[in-house]
């Protein structure tokens, strides 16, 4: 008889940045953790066994950022489909953001949120709380009780904190509990009716933009009162060079400063929005001025997001960033939306792109263009982003193939190449700019404690 | 009297809709202007109608406020025979939640052969022309784009002034804000004309430089100052000037806009003789405009209203699959 969660992965190429790894052989996981790395492991009479000859074996993907929509807009996503998302994307831990209605702002919406998860979803979920009460901004939530019904850190995500005094005291208080503040950086002043990055595409379109500059001032408060308080900040989804160039400094100075990327963010332009899908990792004339383009635009509502996509200057500082330690982890900002949320006037289009599918494919392309080491970004979506959220309760060894960590493991081809079709999404949220769009890279299986939850 | 017609050049027939100019050939828009030549002809009859368009189903729906353009738009369908229906969305489904692409589906489905549409999002008739089979016809999208207006505005220059080609022509005021100015930078450059954009800083973002020759056709300034703006100007393109802008902290106030760009006869003076001034309408005498030149020699304002009908039959006529009209009436 088997013990139950046991799975013998042979043969592929086994990448563990957190050891440093980087060899091919097999690897045992038993009773849901991890039994033995390499060489050639001898499994029970009867395991199950997956075959990864040319498949690259991970730790399992950890999503610091996305959103399960549920409780309260089960119609966008629910915490079962989402999850299933996650597992097709390679991932098996992931951080939901609290603008849920009710938001995630007392212990039993996180209670219900962990109930849902463990009932209905197939990767593990981990609840960000909000800062304040109903994320108005006004009063701090109960952060002590969030942190004791298992929350990993504390944001009012899609908003700013716009109160600078607020922001300083909920980095204060959450000393006590050692999480990290996750700000959505936005100066809503400065942005107020944008719908894209201010540009000459915003000016092309006629839509109003939203400037670097909405983003940079909101950071350099968050760095100055992290210096002042001493408390964890974390940068969510830094989408400008100058963004990254505030952090660098910031680091640079010893400030407790963490900060993320997205796969959109490291992929694409403003361009996108009008049509013009160019990839600073494949397409000829990416980059190239337009002369007097005229001829067909589009308004995608699928590319529109928050904070905007913007130019290659901020995609290459990011992957600057990314590559010398500024920017931490990549995480997805998945933010599925029904077709009506999407089908609709560019300026009255909801936010947001669903991310959690393609965000591997979209990242290859860094690595198959040269841009970053496939260890790296490994590291980027594994290793990284668990020491971002490791805190008491969890299991410790999050995001590594360390023997005795839970048994996540990602299993990913890296040249397979694949036409994305929203069809086919295991999220509700079929809204991706990268319709039609073929990606090198793709996810195979992934495990999840020893359990098989997605598989090609 | 009747129109001779003669195939000139290729009708609009293969365009299922008219969005903007930016997609528009040098030769597509002197067919337009060619076209509305002739139709002002019909209109300059005792009878002003013809035929052409007999049995086909215009219908217009205009989520924003307007007045020229819509009854333009509807005398032009009128005068060619058209069946014209004037959707006000605030009195239809739309106020109880439909959503934009069901209402010109529903449209399409009572048999609209064109739709003519005013919205105040920037692309909405983007997003209308890929759901629909029936033509499109983009009556103004938020700061986007007026295409009628800027072919009406291209036939008055060129009725004024005889030519368009090596031009100078000074776009003043809110330029950011402005579907018309986006129309007729597109319109203006294809046709062979130079084209100075003149505002406050705040109304004419920086951006505007460096997409130039980016998104936009190049131009052939960027200018805060209105005098070196208007420095050997043949065509002056007065912009209206919304009064929320100062609400919205853009202006300090209209007394300082009408003191820096306010087009009065004193400016105008700095333009070349001939210099002919344009404005879109409505007007705020007074403010980005003075009423001697609004209703002085040099303004061409009230024409481009009369040749708005003439240049809307045009492109009604061209895009339901109308050839081309020689100029020539015998």
């Amino acid at each position: 008889m088997i013990a139950p969660n046991t799975l013998l992965i042979s043969g592929g190429r086994i990448i563990d940045p957190s050891q440093g790894i980087d060899l091919v052989g097999d690897l045992l996981i038993s009773e849901g953790k991890i039994a033995s790395v390499g060489g050639a492991a001898t499994a029970p009479d009867g395991c199950p066994i997956l075959r990864a000859q040319g498949l690259v074996v991970a730790p399992g993907f950890i999503d610091l950022h996305c959103h399960l929509r549920e409780p309260g807009f089960e119609d966008k996503e629910t915490i079962a489909t989402g999850t299933r998302a996650a597992a097709k994307g390679g991932f098996t831990t992931i951080c939901c953001m609290p603008n849920t209605e009710p938001p995630i702002d007392t212990q039993a919406t996180v209670e219900y949120v962990i109930k849902t998860a463990r009932e209905s979803g197939v990767v593990r979920v981990l609840p960000i709380g909000c800062i304040s009460k109903g994320r108005k901004g006004k009063e701090l939530a109960e952060m002590g009780e969030l942190a004791q019904a298992g929350v990993v850190g504390f944001s009012d995500d899609g908003s700013p904190v716009a109160d600078s005094r607020l922001m300083r005291h909920a980095l204060e208080y959450s000393r006590a509990f050692g999480l990290p503040v996750i700000d959505h950086c936005e100066d809503l002043a400065l942005t107020e009716e944008g719908t894209l990055n201010e540009g000459w595409v915003a000016i092309r379109l006629g839509l109003r933009g939203m400037p670097d500059a909405a983003e940079e001032i909101v950071v350099a408060r968050d760095l100055a009162l992290a210096e002042l308080t001493g408390a964890r900040l974390h940068i969510a989804h830094v989408s400008t060079a100058g963004s990254v160039e505030l952090i660098r400094r910031a680091k640079a100075k010893s400030i407790v400063v963490t900060a993320e990327a997205t796969p959109h963010h490291l992929t694409m332009t403003d361009e996108w929005v009008m049509g013009r899908r160019g990839s600073p990792d494949s397409s000829d004339s990416f980059g190239v001025p337009l002369r007097d383009i005229g001829g067909s635009i589009t308004y995608d509502t699928n590319a529109k997001v928050n904070p905007p996509l913007r130019t290659n200057g901020d995609i290459q500082a990011l992957r600057d960033g990314l590559r010398d330690g500024t920017i931490d982890a990549i995480a997805t900002d998945h933010a599925p939306h029904t077709i009506v949320d999407k089908l609709c006037e560019f300026g009255l289009a909801a936010f947001g792109i669903s991310g959690l599918e393609t965000a591997l494919g979209s990242l290859m392309a860094l690595v198959h263009s040269g841009q970053l080491d496939l260890s790296l970004l490994i590291s980027k979506l594994t290793a990284e982003p668990a020491r971002i959220i490791r805190r008491n309760g969890l299991p410790p060894d999050l995001g590594t193939l360390n023997i005795g960590a839970p048994g996540d493991v990602t299993l990913f081809d890296p040249d397979r190449e694949w036409e994305v079709n929203p069809a086919q999404f295991a999220s509700k949220g079929k809204n991706t700019p990268l319709v039609g769009q073929r990606l090198r890279g793709q996810v195979v299986a992934t495990v999840c404690e020893g359990k098989v939850v997605w598989k090609a | 009297m009747r129109v001779r017609t003669k195939e000139i050049a290729p009708s609009l027939v293969a365009r299922r809709s008219v969005l903007d100019l930016d997609d528009f050939s040098r030769e597509e828009i002197e067919l337009v202007l060619e076209t509305s030549e002739a139709m002002k002809e019909v209109l300059a009859r005792e009878i002003r109608k013809v035929p052409a368009l007999h049995g086909k189903t215009i219908i217009t729906v205009f989520y924003e406020a307007s007045t020229r353009t819509r009854v333009s738009f509807e005398l032009a369908g009128r005068s060619l025979s058209a069946d014209v229906i004037n959707l006000n969305p605030s009195l239809s489904s739309v106020t109880k939640g439909e959503s934009l692409i069901d209402t010109v589906r529903t449209l399409q489905a009572l048999g609209a052969d064109m739709i003519i549409m005013r919205h105040s999002e920037a692309g909405a008739p983007y997003l209308v022309a890929q759901h629909v089979q029936a033509k499109v016809i983009n009556a103004g999208d938020g700061w986007h784009a007026h295409p009628s207006q800027a072919l009406l505005d291209l036939y008055t220059i060129r009725e004024r002034l005889g030519r368009v080609e090596g031009l100078r022509v000074v776009i003043v005021g809110d330029i950011l804000h402005s579907r018309v100015a986006r129309s007729n930078i597109w319109g203006l450059t294809k046709m062979g004309a130079e084209v100075v954009v003149c505002g406050p800083p705040t109304l004419l973002p920086l951006d505007l430089n460096t997409c130039t020759g980016y998104g936009l056709p190049r131009l052939a300034g960027v200018e805060h100052n209105l005098d070196r703006a208007l420095e050997g100007a043949d065509v002056v393109m007065v912009l209206r000037l919304q009064m929320e802008r100062q609400q919205q902290g853009l202006l300090p106030s209209l007394r300082e806009y009408i003191q820096l760009y306010q087009i009065d006869e004193e400016r105008l003076a700095r333009a070349r003789p001939h210099a002919v001034v344009l404005h879109p309408g409505p007007m705020n005498e007074g403010v980005e405009i003075a009423p001697e030149v609004a209703h002085g020699a040099q303004s061409a304002i009230e024409e481009q209203v009369t040749n708005g009908v003439a240049v809307r039959m045009a492109l009604l006529y061209l895009l339901a699959g109308g050839a081309g009209l020689a100029r020539s009436i015998s």
